[in-house]
């Protein structure tokens, strides 16, 4: 009779060529500076932003089964306290955006501990009241311009760096990094532990819960930990704009719409889906948005006729029909008979 | 010989990939009693809520009153004459116990059973068909589901597990009113895990290992031997 | 002192409109377990069917009842038929996304149709019309039918639901579908009843919404949070508790506004967030009615 040894792995052969491909794509997006013409990189930039908001809404309801439609809260948030920052407080804007992090996190727990009485459905609901009350509590805040809002005073741009030039590029590296970072925060985090905690409660949530995993744990530490993300992005975003308004920085279809409808097309559940998804997205917005009111319609019948026909999103289906994985994230079970001499069984 | 009424034709029967049922076939002559025993996991559930319409077979068929009925949906077989007391009862909690047998006759077959009829053979639930259906005791919570099946008028009743959980004494007083059931044509099919209440209440048994037909009689030809060689499979 | 007399009743009047918002959310989770985001924009919808009715057809806004509830009632038994009921299991994410897309789609779809531009139903002498409750105390006509509306509304679901057959079939399916369907009730049918019967409590509450104020495409979400937070206050799954859920809101946004207009809504949410916080069931969870 045989042995069987067996190893756990995560990279599979598709795995490793994705690996590959990102090195070099990503050394060709940091040199995009020198290649790319201004336009280029504020789109770019964008992209990255919307890759990192949607990686983070996915982990949330894709992985946590947390479904908000309240991450404008934390966008808006962010973004807010970015300007307040440095326009109350004097702060560099680069070091503000790693302020709001944390302050958005600590502000995210009280946050979290009112919605979670919240079950399900209603959860999603109730997270949309929070970001309401945030933008209206930001439209009282008169030293940031109220409801009108207002625009980062010259002097702190300038503080950025001296030239035009200089601060595009400083901002689309910081758009960058920050994006890769989020983007191995959310491998890193899905590789450990607690990522084999989060697929438990995705797949069953009652099993997981009998099996010793503290699924509200985790879920607090999660949405927690994605506040911390969304509002740094957040707070890039409006250093890049330049300017907020309670209503732009606390917009339901820009930062929560379009998330969804990115991460749904893409795959959710699915570390993948939402790079995807960003990609088709950019590409529908650049060709239908001429159609004004149209193309949003059509956003909208396309990701209900995925989320019915298709619910693992565009990723799925091809991950599915290859057995494709661009990073190394499921785990294989690697079986291998050794011959043993014949031990009584 | 008549056609029976109902003629369930060598079906199979999967949850997902794992095949509950190979190649079942049973009959029911009108107005017969017929017995469907078998240790836990033998697939008598299983061949019950298929009947009914909740499950459907991959293979074979399921012939009722001459028509096929193995792809119609639960609430189309109800209205054709086949009605299901599920095992566990499954009362309606929100609903009072008069509320859960009116909903029986939601399918409107014509026929003899109406409350009136109920309450008689089950005083006790004329008594309390006020009351939400929870407050009521597991053995009368049987009969209130054996109610609100028969308010269908069916030509055809399937009884799950009648007697899980009560008590031998509330057991025998429930099986003392079948006849009075039967009285009037109705077929029964009854699955049971108490053999000897079984035997005495149906002509007709059938005995399921694993998913299989392991033995087929009249009750009272079977030997105490053969069906529990055919119930353990030894 | 009649100053805030007059304030509290009016958004006691008011709350009659957002308790109507949150009856027909409720009928359905409690149906169906099903959390509508397109509530909101359904309401809206209603609102732009009837500046249809009554503009092609010449009829007053209440009139125009008659054709803009079997209406909306027709279009939700279709939705639900045709695509909500895909929607239903175990998983959460299907109904929840596949209604926020829906809510794109209807409020996009009404501005190309429409346009971003404001419109109200124009319901003549009786808007104006006031009369006098006690001394200094006056009630709008039109708010004072609204609430009566909304009561009769609640106590007809209220009835429906524990004196019908229809209302029967709600509860069983509501308890335990597959028995249901052993009853002999389709499950799919008395989903889609559930939503044309939602949807014809939103029609009466978008006329009211539309003759009581200026409305555009993108008023929905707001309608949705309103209703939503009076099922929350009021407490899941009871009828009546959304009309006192929907009161204290209304109420909570009159005070709100009178301190400070920019404070209307707010006062709402932080409501709604205090009754959150410290008694999450809301005020009345299930009664038996």
């Amino acid at each position: 009779m045989s042995v069987v040894s067996h190893t756990v792995q995560h990279a599979t052969r598709s795995s490793r060529i994705g690996v590959a491909l990102i090195a070099v794509t990503l050394i060709a997006l940091a040199l995009a500076p020198f290649w790319g013409d201004r336009q280029t990189l504020r789109l770019l930039a964008e992209v990255y932003a919307f890759v990192a908001l949607a990686s983070l809404w996915n982990l949330l309801a894709g992985y946590a089964g947390l479904v908000s439609v309240g991450q404008q809260a934390f966008v808006g948030l962010g973004g807010y306290l970015l300007f307040w920052l440095v326009i109350v407080l004097g702060v560099h804007p680069v070091v503000a955006i790693f302020v709001a992090g944390p302050v958005a996190a600590l502000i995210a727990i009280p946050v979290a501990a009112l919605t979670f009485r919240l079950r399900g459905a209603y959860f999603a609901i109730g997270t949309w009241v929070v970001a309401e009350v945030f933008r209206l509590l930001a439209s009282q805040i008169s030293v940031l311009g109220g409801g009108s809002g207002i625009s980062l005073p010259a002097a702190a741009v300038i503080a950025m760096a001296p030239t035009r030039q200089a601060r595009e590029f400083e901002i689309y590296w910081l758009a960058l990094a920050l994006t890769v970072i989020v983007l191995a925060a959310i491998v890193a985090l899905l590789r450990s532990r607690h990522g084999l905690a989060l697929t438990a409660i995705r797949d069953n949530e009652l099993a997981a819960q009998s099996s010793g995993i503290g699924v509200f744990r985790i879920k607090i530490i999660i949405y927690v930990l994605v506040a911390f993300g969304t509002s740094m992005v957040g707070a890039l975003i409006f250093l890049q704009k330049l300017r907020i308004s309670p209503d732009t920085a606390f917009s339901v279809n820009d930062w929560t719409a379009f998330v969804i409808f990115i991460t749904v097309i893409g795959g959710i559940g699915r570390i993948e889906g939402p790079i995807i998804g960003t990609i088709i997205f950019f590409i529908m917005r650049q060709t239908l948005s001429d159609l004004g009111s149209l193309y949003l319609l059509i956003m909208g019948a396309v990701a209900i006729v995925v989320m019915l026909w298709a619910p693992k999103g565009l990723w799925g289906l091809i991950a599915e029909r290859y057995g494709w994985q661009a990073l190394p994230l499921q785990r294989h079970l690697v079986l291998k008979p050794t011959k043993t001499s014949g031990r009584p069984s | 010989m008549p056609d029976p009424l109902l003629d369930i034709r060598a079906i199979d029967v999967f949850y997902g990939d794992f095949q509950a049922l190979f190649g079942v076939s049973l009959r029911v002559n009108a107005g017969e009693v017929v017995a469907v025993i078998g240790a836990n996991g033998a697939g008598k559930s299983t061949l019950l809520k298929t009947i009914a319409g909740l499950m459907h077979p991959r293979g074979g068929d399921i012939v009722f009153n001459g028509a096929p009925v193995g792809n119609a949906p639960a609430f189309d077989v109800v209205k054709r004459g086949i009605a299901l007391v599920p095992e566990g009862r499954r009362l309606f909690p929100s609903l009072s116990v008069e509320e859960n047998l009116l909903i029986g006759a939601q399918s409107k077959r014509p026929g003899s059973w109406n409350l009136a009829r109920i309450y008689e053979l089950f005083p006790v639930l004329a008594e309390r068909r006020h009351l939400p259906a929870p407050s009521l005791s597991g053995g009368q919570q049987q009969m209130a589901a054996i109610g609100r099946a028969l308010m269908s008028n069916p030509s055809l009743l399937l009884c799950d597990e009648i007697s899980l959980g009560l008590a031998p004494i509330i057991v025998r007083d429930i099986y003392a009113r079948l006849p009075s059931i039967v009285g009037e044509g109705l077929s029964v099919v009854i699955v049971e895990q108490d053999i000897a209440q079984a035997l005495k209440a149906s002509a007709q048994v059938y005995c399921l290992q694993e998913g299989r037909v392991a033995l087929q009689g009249e009750a009272h030809e079977l030997t105490r031997e053969r069906i529990s060689a055919a119930y353990f499979g030894v | 002192m009649t100053e805030w007399l007059n304030i509290i009743l009016q958004g006691v009047l008011i709350g009659g409109l957002y308790a109507m918002f949150a009856a027909g959310l409720s009928l359905i989770f409690g149906v169906m377990r099903l959390v509508n985001i397109a509530h909101g924009d359904l309401i809206v919808l209603a609102a732009y069917v009837a500046l249809m009715v009554t503009t092609s057809l010449g009829l007053d806004p209440l009139t125009s009842l008659v054709l803009v509830v079997p209406a909306m009632a027709i279009i939700g038994y279709l939705l639900q038929r045709l695509l909500l009921n895909r929607t239903l299991g175990d998983d959460l994410l299907p109904p929840l996304l596949v209604t926020f897309g829906l809510s794109i789609i209807i409020q996009n779809g009404l501005l190309e149709w429409f346009t971003a531009d404001s419109r109200k139903l124009q319901a003549g002498a009786i808007e104006v019309q006031t009369f006098q409750v006690m001394q200094g105390v006056w009630v709008g006509a039109l708010p004072f039918i609204q609430f009566i509306v909304a009561v009769a509304v609640i106590a007809g679901l209220q009835q429906l639901f524990y004196r019908t057959a229809l209302g029967r079939a709600f509860r069983a399916t509501s308890d335990d579908q597959s028995v249901a369907q052993l009853m002999g009730l389709d499950t799919r049918h008395v989903f889609a009843m559930a939503m044309a019967l939602s949807l014809a409590v939103v029609a009466i509450a978008g006329v009211f919404l539309a003759v009581r104020a200026n409305f555009d495409p993108s008023i929905g979400p707001a309608r949705l949070i309103f209703g939503f937070e009076a099922v929350i206050i009021g407490g899941l799954g009871s009828m009546w508790g959304t009309l006192v859920g929907g009161v204290i809101l209304g109420v909570a946004q009159a005070i709100g506004a009178q301190i400070d207009p920019g404070w209307q809504l707010l006062a709402g949410h932080i409501t709604f967030l205090v009754i959150l916080a410290v008694r999450p069931q809301g005020l009345f969870p299930k009664v038996s009615g």
